[in-house]
């Protein structure tokens, strides 16, 4: 907490009560501080936080097209260093959509540059401000608008897309997961992230009631029993070695994780043990490839 | 500091800007008409440490004398900071 600005830098919002995504970036303005210049692309929180007049940005802050977030961060950082201003945070706050899918190739761009940026993926794992569509990171099963759950198709049928390791793979600087509910974890990642040169990606997990189906006083609860459960998980990518922050002792019933949201209340049983055959894939990968 | 309301919201079409760009932290509107319950701290059982403030979206808690303290024109009521107070020193009321 010492390392937390005192000062609100994302105030008077309009983000649905109880909202990730709000608590994510209030909390990274709040480690980087008010000498930061903060790109927002479409998505719900410009679209919260830019309400002319209501401005709820306490530091500068814009709003890019939508693919376009690590681009503008690119120009942002260039434009002012030939001002010459150098002390200073150029940070992006984009969807799983912004990232994901519309934005994957300026931000490669931007990594491949290595571009002195700070990108920050809030993942409430679908295009929520535009009405709960699918994205490539909505996980298995869950019920979106685009991928409603019937009696043959229970809600979406691909796996939700590694960003982690795809930022990774690109031989990024720094790149870590985090979640919403280990807040701890996560402020010490972006303090991390801003003491070092280069691309930086950080990936949270943000629920959203309005998406998810929960209400509007579970999203810290949920956002930490994905930990729990082991369908998401906090790590590190540093030097080209994947570290694993945190391990649970023993996993949470996925399946109790699952039903608590309206968005997997469909799942049959057989989902349920597809969705816990993966968690045990990918963690297996984990303790075979991630330093401890 | 932080964003906060201002007396007056820009109306006149002289007083909108030219260029897409505008104070930081400028708010006209509260969003305390949002709250159907509302979160009152007992400040007996209130010991400060401080962590619902760390997880409050909205960033209205602050603290006051080793207490915290809510900024209700602000305060959508989500109730994340009552889970999360360990000392239940946080109790929702319904709004009238
Ligand atoms: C080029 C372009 N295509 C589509 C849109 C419409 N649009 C605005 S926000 C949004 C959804 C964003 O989803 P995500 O990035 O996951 O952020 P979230 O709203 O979930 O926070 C879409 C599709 C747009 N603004 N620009
Ligand atoms: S729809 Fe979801 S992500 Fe968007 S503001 Fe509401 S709670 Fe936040
Ligand atoms: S979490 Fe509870 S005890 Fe701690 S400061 Fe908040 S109200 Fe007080
Ligand atoms: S009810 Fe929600 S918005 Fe209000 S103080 Fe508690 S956590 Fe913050
Ligand atoms: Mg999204």
């Amino acid at each position: 907490m010492s390392v937390l600005s005192k000062d609100e830098f994302f105030y008077g919002h309009k983000a649905c009560a109880g909202c990730g995504g709000s608590l994510a970036v209030r909390i990274a303005l709040k480690v980087l501080g008010e000498r930061s210049i903060a790109v927002l692309p479409a998505g719900c929180m410009s679209a919260v936080g830019f309400n002319f007049p209501q401005l709820c940005f306490g530091n500068n802050a814009i709003i890019s097209t939508f693919a376009g977030t690590a681009s503008m961060l690119t120009g942002i950082r260039a434009g002012l260093k030939a001002k010459g201003i150098e002390d200073f945070h150029a940070v992006g706050f984009a969807g799983d959509g912004g990232t994901a899918d519309i934005g994957l190739q300026a931000l490669s761009g931007a990594i491949d540059r290595n571009d002195d940026i700070l990108y920050i993926c809030y993942d409430n794992e679908a295009y929520m401000n535009t009405g709960i569509q699918k994205s490539s990171l909505t996980p298995f099963g869950a019920k979106t608008t685009t991928t409603p759950a019937g009696k043959n198709i229970h809600g979406n049928m691909r796996p939700k897309k590694n960003m982690f390791e795809i930022a990774a793979a690109h031989g990024i600087p720094y790149a870590a997961t985090a979640s919403v509910g280990y807040i701890n974890d996560f402020i010490s990642k972006v303090k991390k992230a801003s003491g070092i040169k280069g691309t930086k990606y950080i990936h949270v997990i943000a629920p959203c009631p309005t998406g998810w189906g929960i209400s509007t006083d579970e999203t810290v609860e949920i956002a930490k029993e994905a930990v729990d459960c082991g369908t998401w998980y906090l790590a590190e990518f540093e030097n080209g070695e994947f570290r694993l922050n945190f391990r649970p002792k023993e996993f949470s019933d996925i399946g109790e994780y699952l039903k608590k949201q309206s968005r997997f209340r469909h799942l049959t049983d057989e989902d349920i043990k597809i969705i816990e055959n993966s968690r045990n894939a990918k963690w297996e990968f984990i303790d075979n490839n991630f330093r401890k | 500091m932080k964003p906060y309301l201002r007396e007056k919201a820009p109306a006149a079409f002289d007083e909108i800007p030219e260029f897409p760009s505008y104070e930081a932290g400028f708010l006209t509107t509260k969003n305390a008409g949002w709250r159907n319950f509302r979160p009152v701290i007992d400040t007996k059982k209130c010991n400060g440490c401080m962590q619902c403030y760390l997880y409050c979206p909205d960033g209205v808690i602050s603290e006051k004398d080793g207490k915290a303290v809510i900024d209700y024109d602000f305060c959508k009521g989500c109730g994340i900071c009552r889970k999360i107070c360990k000392f239940n020193a946080i109790e929702m009321e319904a709004e009238i």
